[in-house]
């Protein structure tokens, strides 16, 4: 017999319990955080890890000669492992950065700087964030190389009839495309994406801050080049991101910061480079954060990726539902997506609407969500978005919907 | 119901006597908030030192558009120097509010800015 997990198989009451601070009120009220896009909440487990790191182990890694030194290496380099295994990759593909867009801004000037040039061709989407969207600009401005865009179908899907136009140019050099939008919630197609491109000589990396925290993600599998994801969306902390990179794409790679621990060898007028993944991580590392975030991929790791992917499908479902049975409200983005629902209420503008939502406890937040260009394609200034994690339920969206019932007496015409 | 929107930002909003153009101006201007897309445009008619007509356009979130209501109200039929005596304190006690928090008093406080523009004469910054 199959057993179909679904959002039941998550028991989101006892998980809530592991979250300290989705215990606390807000304004009197309980809070109901619905802003994971922005920021997950974390575990009881992963503060602890933390706190442990600092109480017992911290030491500066690597090439120290006494034991603590020795233990808070081997504990930084075990995370590493641990986050390795989590999307498929090896540990020296497997380079810990500050977040996502510093992943981003590494592979646009140690890699983009020595393999685009001018009349070369960087193809992004319509759906990025500025994090995908800004380091192109200006490597493509600095060696002036264009920028290419793979546009939207009316749902918010992409239509990949563009990317395959400037593959045929021979020009384009990088793909780099969201895989799940932090608006529209389109989940893109990876696999395919990077079948058409590596076909046409181009490589590929993905933006996966807002899919590595929901689904399983191998990055063997779906064959990627790069990949960028980030450790406080996770249930990690702040401060700690990864990214990965195909190996041999890697070693090809000038570093991106000079100073320590990324160099093999220092004389007064040239240095060597260090083994990956040390190579690109120049100075003292964020030993306690990346211990703490693979903390939290065990956790994650122990609720199930395809469970939370399933729970956070369903809970979105169930809110797009709920909203769209409103008088004048209008989701953006297509029926299949990630656990992110934006959406816009006649009359009312969306900072109103999050702030009347606020005055009941409820978080969620409003504006272009850094990504403008992709608002003003759909037309609107700004947008309301609800975004869900496995410590949310239907319960949450309830109280989201009552919430907006307010916001219509209170500032519909 | 609500203590940020209280009645007073809600009447303003909703039944705003102040929103329009002028046919013959003597001072406008028009800004926009880049971070929420809020516009505003404000337009005066000044005859010997008094604002005797105001009208604001623009599109925005119920605190900004309000406090534009309430703006234009304040200083229709006094002296252009009106103008320069408001403050913040001014604007949030017109809207009725003790305190708001930081990321709306941009809103609240962006008529005041554009009508001072208008005021000296700035030419817009669009």
């Amino acid at each position: 017999m199959t057993v179909q997990l679904n959002s039941a198989s998550l028991d989101v009451r006892a998980l809530r319990q592991d979250f300290p601070l989705l215990q606390r009120t807000m304004r009197g009220k309980p809070l109901v955080y619905l802003d994971s896009a922005a920021t997950s909440q974390k575990p009881r487990a992963v503060l602890d890890a933390l706190e442990r790191y600092y109480e017992r182990s911290n030491a500066n890694v690597h090439r120290g000669v006494y034991e603590l030194a020795e233990e808070a290496t081997a504990a930084y380099e075990a995370a590493r492992q641990t986050l390795a295994s989590f999307i498929g990759a090896t540990p020296e593909e497997t380079i810990f950065v500050r977040n996502a867009t510093e992943a981003i801004n590494l592979v646009a000037y140690a890699w983009g700087r020595h393999n685009v040039h001018q009349g070369d061709v960087v193809v992004l989407t319509e759906l990025e964030h500025h994090s995908n969207l800004v380091p192109w600009q200006i490597l493509a401005q600095e060696v002036g190389a264009d920028l290419a865009f793979i546009g939207l179908h009316p749902d918010g899907t992409l239509d990949l009839e563009n990317l395959d136009r400037q593959l045929q140019t021979g020009r384009v050099r990088l793909v780099a495309s969201t895989y799940i939008s932090n608006v529209l919630g389109t989940i893109t197609p990876v696999a395919e994406i990077v079948r058409r491109a590596h076909a046409g000589g181009a490589i590929v990396l993905i933006d996966g801050a807002q899919a590595v925290p929901h689904i399983p993600v191998d990055v063997r599998a779906l064959d990627v080049d790069f990949l960028a994801f980030t450790g406080h969306k996770m249930l990690g902390p702040m401060g700690i991101g990864v990214l990965y990179g195909r190996q041999q794409i890697l070693e090809e790679m000038p570093p991106f910061l000079g100073g320590g621990e990324m160099i093999r060898r220092v004389s007064a007028r040239t240095s060597t480079w260090n083994e990956l993944p040390w190579k690109f991580e120049a100075g003292t590392p964020n030993v306690g954060d990346a211990v703490a975030l693979a903390r939290a991929v065990e956790y994650l790791q122990s609720v199930g990726m395809e469970a939370i992917g399933d729970h956070d499908r369903q809970l979105a479902r169930c809110a797009m539902d709920r909203l769209q049975a409103i008088d004048g409200v209008r989701v953006h983005g297509p029926e299949e997506r990630g656990a992110v629902v934006a959406f816009t209420l006649d009359g009312v503008h969306p900072h109103d609407l999050a702030s009347v939502l606020d005055e009941q406890g409820i978080a969620v937040r409003a504006g272009h969500h850094c990504a403008q260009p992709l608002h003003e394609r759909l037309g609107v200034p700004a947008t309301t978005r609800a975004s869900f994690y496995l410590y949310n339920d239907e319960g949450d969206v309830e109280k989201l919907i009552a919430g907006i019932d307010v916001a219509r007496r209170v500032l519909q015409a | 119901m609500s203590s940020l929107y209280t009645e007073i930002i809600q009447d303003a909003y909703r039944h705003p006597r102040h929103r329009g153009e002028l046919a013959h101006p003597t001072h406008s201007y028009e800004d926009e908030n880049p971070l929420c897309g809020d516009m505003l445009r404000v337009e005066l008619r000044v005859e010997n030192g008094h604002i005797v007509d105001a009208k604001f356009q623009g599109r925005g979130c119920a605190i900004s558009q309000a406090a534009a209501e309430l703006m234009m109200e304040k200083v229709e039929n006094q002296p252009v120097s009106a103008v320069t005596e408001l403050t913040k304190d001014v604007v949030l006690e017109e809207l009725g509010l003790p305190s708001i928090s930081p990321a709306r008093l941009k809103c609240a406080l962006l008529p005041l800015e554009v009508l001072r523009r208008a005021v000296s004469g700035q030419t817009d910054a669009r």
